[in-house]
C-alpha cells in the first residue's frame, strides 16, 4: 500500500486523481516506492510471457485433429487402489494458496515492524514453495516414467507433452527463484537488516520493510499464474 | 482545545501509516481455499460442456481478482498505478481473439487435407 500523503501535493481520488498524478510534472506513481513500481512493471511483462504460453497452448490444443489426453485421468493418483483425479494438483494448489496467505500476513507484520512474526511467516512461505517444487518434481518424474515426452505421449495428441513441460516448467522455475529469495529475505529479516537500515547487495537503497512487500508481490504473482494454469491446463 | 487537536492529528497520522486489519487477509485466504475447493469439485463431479467451462472461468477470475485486489493491494493503490497495470490486459484479450480465429482455420485445413484429402 502506498503512503497516502505527500507534502505540497493534493492527492485526489479516482480518475481525477489519475489525471492529476499523471500530469503533475513529477513522479507519476505518487507514494509508490520505485522498487515496487519496477516490480509491477516486471510482473506485467511476465504476464505477457505466460499469456503467450497459454495462448499458444490454446492454439495447439484447438487445432489438433487427435483427441487431447484426458487430464483428470493422466494426473490421477492411486490411493488404496482407487484412482483419485487430479489429487496431486489439488494438493499443490492448496499448498501454494497457503504460502500466499502466509506471505500476505508477512507483509502486514513487516509494515507493523513485528520482526519475529514477519520472519517466521516468510520462512513458512519458503517451506510451502519448496514443498510445491518437490511435488512438481514428483509429478514430472511420474509422467516421464509413463512415457510422456515433448514430442509424444501414450495418452493422445502429441503436443500435450511439449505444452505441459514448457508451461509448468516455466512456472516451476519462477517458484524456485522465489523460494531462493524467500530464504534470503528470511535471513535479512531475522538479522534485523530493516531495523539497522543496512543496504542491499546491488543497491544503495537503505533496507526497509517495503522490500518485503515487493517480494510479496512476486510471490502472489506466482500464485496468480498457477490459478490460470490450474484452470486452463488441468481442469479444461 | 489545541491539545485535543494535536491528539487527533497524531491519531490520524497513525491511522494513515497503519496497515490493513488482519481479518481481511484471513477472510480472503479462506475464500481462496473455498473457491479452489469448488473448482476442484467441477472436475470431481465431471461437469461437462458449457457448465464446466463457465464454472472454471468464474472461479478462476474470482480467485485472480481476490489475489490481485487484496493480497497484492491493488484495491488500495491509486488509479494511476492500477490503470497502467490493467489496461494492457486488453491486448492479451485481442491476441486470444485472433488466435481463436487462427486455430479454427488450422483445424479446418487439417481436416480438409488430412481427412477429406483436399478438393
Amino acid at each position: 500500500m502506498s503512503e497516502q500523503k505527500i507534502d505540497g501535493f493534493e492527492l485526489k481520488p479516482g480518475f481525477k486523481g489519475m489525471a492529476s498524478d499523471t500530469g503533475s510534472d513529477q513522479t507519476m506513481f505518487k507514494g509508490v516506492h520505485w522498487g515496487k513500481a519496477m516490480m509491477w512493471i516486471f510482473l506485467l511483462s511476465d504476464t505477457f510471457v505466460f499469456s503467450c504460453f497459454l495462448i499458444s497452448y490454446m492454439k495447439g490444443r484447438g487445432s489438433t485433429i487427435v483427441d487431447w489426453p484426458n487430464t483428470s485421468e493422466v494426473f490421477s493418483l492411486y490411493v488404496g487402489g482407487v484412482p483419485v483425479p487430479l489429487l496431486l494438483i489439488a494438493i499443490m494448489t492448496f499448498v501454494l494458496i497457503t504460502s500466499s496467505g502466509t506471505m500476505a500476513l508477512a507483509v502486514k507484520y513487516g509494515y507493523e515492524k513485528n520482526r519475529k512474526m514477519c520472519g517466521w511467516l516468510i520462512l513458512a512461505t519458503a517451506v510451502g514453495g519448496l514443498t510445491f517444487v518437490g511435488m512438481q518434481v514428483f509429478e514430472w518424474s511420474k509422467l516421464i516414467h509413463e512415457g510422456v515426452r515433448p514430442w509424444g505421449n501414450p495418452f493422445g495428441a502429441s503436443q500435450f507433452g511439449s505444452f505441459f513441460f514448457m508451461i509448468t516448467g516455466f512456472h516451476g522455475f519462477h517458484v524456485s527463484i522465489g523460494v531462493i529469495f524467500l530464504f534470503i529475505y528470511t535471513y535479512k529479516v531475522f538479522a534485523g537488516h530493516y531495523e539497522s537500515k543496512k543496504r542491499g547487495w546491488f543497491t544503495k537503497m537503505k533496507g526497509d520493510y517495503v522490500e518485503i512487500e515487493i517480494l510479496g508481490l512476486y510471490w502472489h504473482f506466482v500464485d496468480l499464474v498457477w490459478v490460470f494454469i490450474f484452470a486452463f491446463f488441468y481442469l479444461w | 482545545m489545541e491539545e485535543t487537536n494535536k491528539i487527533e492529528d497524531t491519531t490520524k497520522k497513525e491511522e494513515q501509516t497503519s496497515t490493513q486489519k488482519i481479518g481481511i487477509y484471513l477472510w480472503i485466504w479462506l475464500l481462496l481455499f473455498v473457491l479452489s475447493f469448488f473448482s476442484y469439485m467441477v472436475d470431481w463431479y465431471q461437469f461437462q460442456g458449457m457448465l464446466r467451462w463457465s464454472l472454471i472461468l468464474f472461479f478462476m477470475f474470482l480467485k485472480a481478482g481476490l489475489i490481485m485486489a487484496f493480497f497484492m493491494h491493488l484495491f488500495w493503490e491509486r488509479y494511476a498505478l492500477v490503470n497502467v497495470l490493467l489496461w494492457p490486459m486488453t491486448a492479451i484479450a485481442c491476441f486470444i481473439f485472433l488466435m481463436t480465429a487462427e486455430f479454427k482455420y488450422t483445424l479446418f485445413s487439417r481436416f480438409f487435407y488430412f481427412v477429406v484429402g483436399g478438393a
